[in-house]
C-alpha cells in the first residue's frame, strides 16, 4: 500500500502542482524578477539591476514613513485584537444565557468585505468629528485610531471563535482538580487555561499579524493615507507607486519583494516562537 | 532507434506546441502567423488581404470618461448595425483610468484605443502610441497645433475641447445685486472685471447669506482623496500660465512648461488670493474639506445652496440630472478666475484639452485601421457627430462640424461666448506638470493649510520642491 502510494504519488499530486505553478509559482518568480526591472507593463521589461531597490528607499522617505505607521499599528492592533478577543472568548465559554446568539454576533463583522467597513467607518468616524468641526484627515492621529478601531471590530469575532474551540478543549478534569486543590481563577487561567490554549494563541497571533502587516483595503477605504501620505502603510504605498506614478513600476515591484521578505521573517519568528510555548496535555 | 526518434520528435512537438501557446499569451501582436510561418509566405499574403478587405472584426475602446459610459455603449450598437465592426468599450472608474490601462494593455486582448492626458502622458506610453499624421482625424483638426507630436510623427488627436472657470447662478447673483444695502456699487456680475471686485462681492455676499438663501457664496473646496483636481490641476493652471508666458523662449506655455526644471511659483500670492476666498466664503467650515467630494460640490450648486463654484463644461449633466435641481438653464453662467494679476481684466476662460485619442501600435494593422475608421465615423459621418454633440456634449476640435452642429447646454454656450468675445484664453497649461504625483502632493499641501495645519510658506516649498523632483525623476 504504501509502496503504491509511493509510486503514484507524482501523478495524485500533478493537478494541485500544475494549479499552484501556474496562480502562484510564475506569478511568484515573475514578480521578483521583474522588481530588477524597468518597465511599463509587464510585457516591456527591461533587466537593469539592483537599481529599483536603492530608488525604493533614497527617492523619497514615503517606503520608511509606511513601514514604520505600518509597525506601529501592528503593534497596536495585535495586542488588543487578542486580548479583547481572548476576554470575550473566556466570558462566552461560561454557561450565560444566549452564548450562540452573541458569537453570531461578534462574528458577523468578519463577514463584510474590508473596502465596504472602511467606508462604513469612515462615515460613522467623520459623523462624530462633524460635531468638532473637523475630518479623519485632520491629523494622522485620528486615522490611525480610525485603522486600529476599524481592525479591532473586524477581527475580533474571529479570533474569537477560534480561542474559543482552544478554550473547550481544555479537559473538564485538569481545572476540577485545580479547584480541588485549591488554585484561584486566576491560577487556573495562568497555569492551565493560557499553556492549554497556546495553540490557539499561535494561529491567533500569526492571523492577526499577518493581516495587520498586510492591510490594505481597509487602509485604502478610511484614509487612502491623507493626510498628505501620514498615513499610508506598505501595501498602500506599494500600490500607489506602482500603479500611481509612472515610471515607478520596478520601484513598486522592488518594495514589494522587500515586504514579502519582511512579512514572511516576521510570520516564521512568530510561529517558531510560539510554537515552543505550546503544551500536550497527557 | 525509431521509436527513441519517435518519442524525440513528440517531445519536441509538445515543447514547441506549449512555448507557442505561451508566446500568444504574452505577445501583443496577433499576426504571429506571418512570422512563424515563413515557407508559406504566399499562402500568408492571401490571407492576410482577405483580412484587410474584411477588417478587423472587434476593436477595443478603453473609455476615460464614465459620465459618458452610456452614450458610448448606444454610439457602438449603432456602428456596429452599420458597419459590423464590433467596438468593445471598457470605462475605467473615476481616476482609474492610468490603472486600468495598464493592466489591459498588457493582455493579450489589449484597447486597441485609448486615452493620453497630453506630453506627459505620451511620455508614459510613447511605446505603444501609433503615429497619426496620415489620418482623416488629424486632417481635420481645427488647429492641428493642439495634436501631440514628436518630430514628424503625430501620436495624441485631441477630440473635445473644455473650458472652466467660475461658475455661477445669475438668479441668486441678481438677488444680491438688488439688495439695498450692498456695499459694492456695481449691479451685476458682468462688472465683475478684476479679483479686488470679485472678493468685496463675495465677502459681502457672505454677511448676507440669510437674505440670499444660501448657504455659502461658493461651493465646497472639495479636497477629499481623488477630488482635488480642481486645486491642484484646474486652479494651479493660472499662476503658472502667468509664469510661463513671460519666457519668451517658448511659443506656448505648455512649451515653457515642459521646459522647466524648476519653477518660482512666482504668482503664488494670486493663487492664495482666490483660495483664501474659495474656503472662507464656503459653505462648509475650511477643516471639514477634507471629506467633500466634487459630486457635494455640485450638488450644493444645483440644490441653489451656493451662488457660485469652480468647473468647466462637463459638469453641466452633474448639475441637470440632479433630483430637484433649482438652477435655470438661462441664468447659468461663468465668470473667469481672477486671482489679482495686472492686466487681468481682459482675462477669459482657461480653455484647452487634456482628452487626446491614442491607437495602440502594438495590435495588428487591421485592427489599428479598424480603430481609426471608427474615430473617423464618430466625427465625421452625420450619425457620428450627432452623438457627438447631442450625447456626449463634446466641443470638437474638427473642421467636420458646423457651427450649427454643436453641444447646445447652456455651459458650452457660454464656452463659445466667451472664446468669441475678445478676451485672452488662459491655456491649458497644466499638461506641463511634472506628474500625477506633483498634482497629489500640492493637494495634500492645500489640505493641510486648509486644515490649519500648514502655513501657506509650507504649500509654496511643496510645489517648488516637488515640482523639481518629480521632473527629476521623470528624466
Amino acid at each position: 500500500m504504501e509502496k503504491t502510494l509511493k509510486k503514484y504519488f507524482p501523478i495524485f499530486v500533478l493537478p494541485t502542482l500544475i494549479a499552484f505553478t501556474i496562480a502562484f509559482i510564475i506569478p511568484f518568480i515573475l514578480g521578483v524578477y521583474l522588481s530588477f526591472c524597468d518597465f511599463n507593463t509587464v510585457t516591456n521589461a527591461k533587466f537593469i539591476g539592483f537599481g529599483n531597490y536603492s530608488k525604493a528607499f533614497s527617492i523619497n522617505r514615503e517606503f520608511i514613513n509606511a513601514l514604520w505607521f505600518t509597525i506601529k499599528f501592528t503593534i497596536i492592533s495585535v495586542t488588543t485584537i487578542n486580548i479583547f478577543a481572548f476576554l470575550l472568548a473566556l466570558s462566552l465559554t461560561r454557561e450565560i444565557k444566549g452564548t450562540n446568539i452573541f458569537r453570531t454576533i461578534f462574528f458577523m463583522p468578519n463577514l463584510i468585505g474590508g473596502i465596504v467597513l472602511g467606508y462604513i467607518w469612515q462615515l460613522i468616524i467623520n459623523g462624530i468629528l462633524y460635531k468638532f468641526e473637523v475630518t479623519l484627515t485632520f491629523n494622522a492621529k485620528y486615522g490611525f485610531w480610525g485603522l486600529v478601531a476599524l481592525m479591532n471590530w473586524q477581527l475580533i469575532g474571529y479570533m474569537m471563535i477560534i480561542y474559543i474551540a482552544g478554550i473547550q478543549n481544555v479537559p473538564e478534569d485538569l481545572i476540577e482538580a485545580a479547584k480541588i486543590d485549591g488554585a484561584t481563577p486566576v491560577q487556573i487561567l495562568k497555569k492551565i487555561i493560557i499553556p492549554m490554549v497556546m495553540p490557539s494563541i499561535t494561529i491567533c497571533l500569526f492571523l492577526t499579524l499577518s493581516n495587520s502587516f498586510k492591510l490594505f483595503d481597509q487602509n485604502l477605504a478610511l484614509t487612502a493615507g491623507a493626510p498628505s501620505k501620514k498615513t499610508t502603510m506598505l501595501a498602500l504605498d506599494i500600490y500607489n507607486t506602482f500603479y500611481g506614478r509612472s515610471g515607478f513600476e520596478g520601484v513598486g515591484q522592488a518594495k514589494a519583494v522587500i515586504f514579502f521578505i519582511l512579512v514572511a521573517a516576521i510570520a516564521i519568528t512568530q510561529l517558531v516562537i510560539t510554537r515552543k510555548k505550546e503544551v500536550e496535555s497527557e | 532507434m525509431m521509436r527513441k526518434l519517435k518519442k524525440v520528435a513528440a517531445f519536441a512537438m509538445a515543447t514547441t506546441m506549449f512555448a507557442s501557446s505561451l508566446i500568444g499569451c504574452g505577445s501583443s501582436s496577433t499576426d504571429t502567423s506571418a512570422t512563424t510561418n515563413s515557407i508559406t509566405t504566399e499562402a500568408n499574403d492571401t490571407t492576410k488581404k482577405d483580412a484587410a478587405t474584411k477588417g478587423a472584426e472587434e476593436i477595443y475602446f478603453l473609455n476615460f470618461k464614465p459620465e459618458s459610459a452610456d452614450v458610448y455603449n448606444e454610439i457602438v450598437t449603432r456602428y456596429e448595425a452599420e458597419s459590423g465592426v464590433k467596438v468593445k468599450v471598457v470605462t475605467a472608474a473615476s481616476g482609474t483610468y492610468e490603472t486600468t490601462l495598464k493592466s489591459e494593455i498588457a493582455k493579450t486582448d489589449a484597447p486597441t484605443i485609448f486615452q493620453i492626458n497630453g506630453p506627459v502622458g505620451y511620455q508614459t506610453w510613447k511605446d505603444y502610441c501609433a503615429d497619426l499624421s496620415k489620418t482623416d482625424l488629424y486632417n481635420n483638426l481645427t488647429d492641428k497645433g493642439l495634436a501631440v507630436s514628436e518630430g514628424e510623427g503625430v501620436y495624441g488627436i485631441p477630440y473635445a475641447v473644455e473650458g472652466y472657470g467660475i461658475i455661477y447662478n445669475d438668479e441668486i447673483m441678481q438677488k444680491y445685486f438688488a439688495l439695498e444695502d450692498k456695499a459694492v456699487s456695481i449691479l451685476s456680475t458682468e462688472e465683475i472685471k478684476n479679483f479686488a471686485t470679485l472678493k468685496s462681492v463675495v465677502e459681502d455676499m457672505t454677511k448676507h447669506v440669510k437674505d440670499l438663501g444660501i448657504d455659502g457664496v461658493f461651493a465646497n473646496t472639495s479636497l477629499a482623496e481623488g477630488n482635488q483636481w480642481r486645486w491642484q490641476t484646474h486652479l494651479a493652471n493660472l499662476p503658472l500660465y502667468y509664469e510661463f508666458s513671460e519666457n519668451k523662449d517658448y511659443d506656448t506655455t505648455t512649451a515653457a512648461g515642459l521646459a522647466a526644471d524648476e519653477i518660482q511659483f512666482k504668482y503664488e500670492e494670486n493663487y492664495k488670493n482666490i483660495f483664501d476666498l474659495y474656503i472662507n466664503n464656503s459653505t462648509v467650515a475650511p477643516t471639514l474639506l477634507g471629506a467633500k467630494t466634487v459630486d457635494d460640490s455640485m450638488a450644493e450648486f444645483a440644490l441653489g445652496k451656493c451662488a457660485m463654484v469652480q468647473n468647466g463644461n462637463w459638469a453641466w449633466g452633474q448639475i441637470s440630472g440632479l433630483e430637484g435641481n433649482v438652477v435655470k438653464e438661462d441664468s447659468i453662467k461663468y465668470l473667469p478666475i481672477y486671482t489679482g494679476v495686472a492686466g487681468e481684466e481682459n482675462q477669459g476662460l482657461c480653455i484647452g484639452t487634456e482628452n487626446y485619442f491614442a491607437i495602440n501600435n502594438e495590435v495588428s494593422p487591421e485592427k489599428q485601421q479598424a480603430s481609426i475608421d471608427f474615430l473617423n465615423w464618430l466625427f465625421s459621418s452625420d450619425t457620428g457627430k450627432a452623438f457627438v454633440s447631442n450625447d456626449l456634449k463634446f466641443i470638437a476640435p474638427f473642421t467636420t462640424f458646423s457651427d450649427a452642429q454643436r453641444p447646445t447646454d447652456p455651459l458650452a454656450k457660454q464656452i463659445f461666448a466667451w472664446m468669441e468675445n475678445g478676451s485672452i484664453t488662459v491655456n491649458w497649461t497644466f499638461a506641463a506638470f511634472p506628474s500625477e504625483e506633483f498634482k497629489n502632493y500640492f493637494g495634500s499641501a492645500l489640505l493641510e493649510y486648509a486644515q490649519g495645519n500648514a502655513t501657506w510658506d509650507d504649500v509654496v516649498s511643496v510645489v517648488k520642491e516637488s515640482w523639481a523632483s518629480e521632473r527629476a525623476a521623470a528624466k
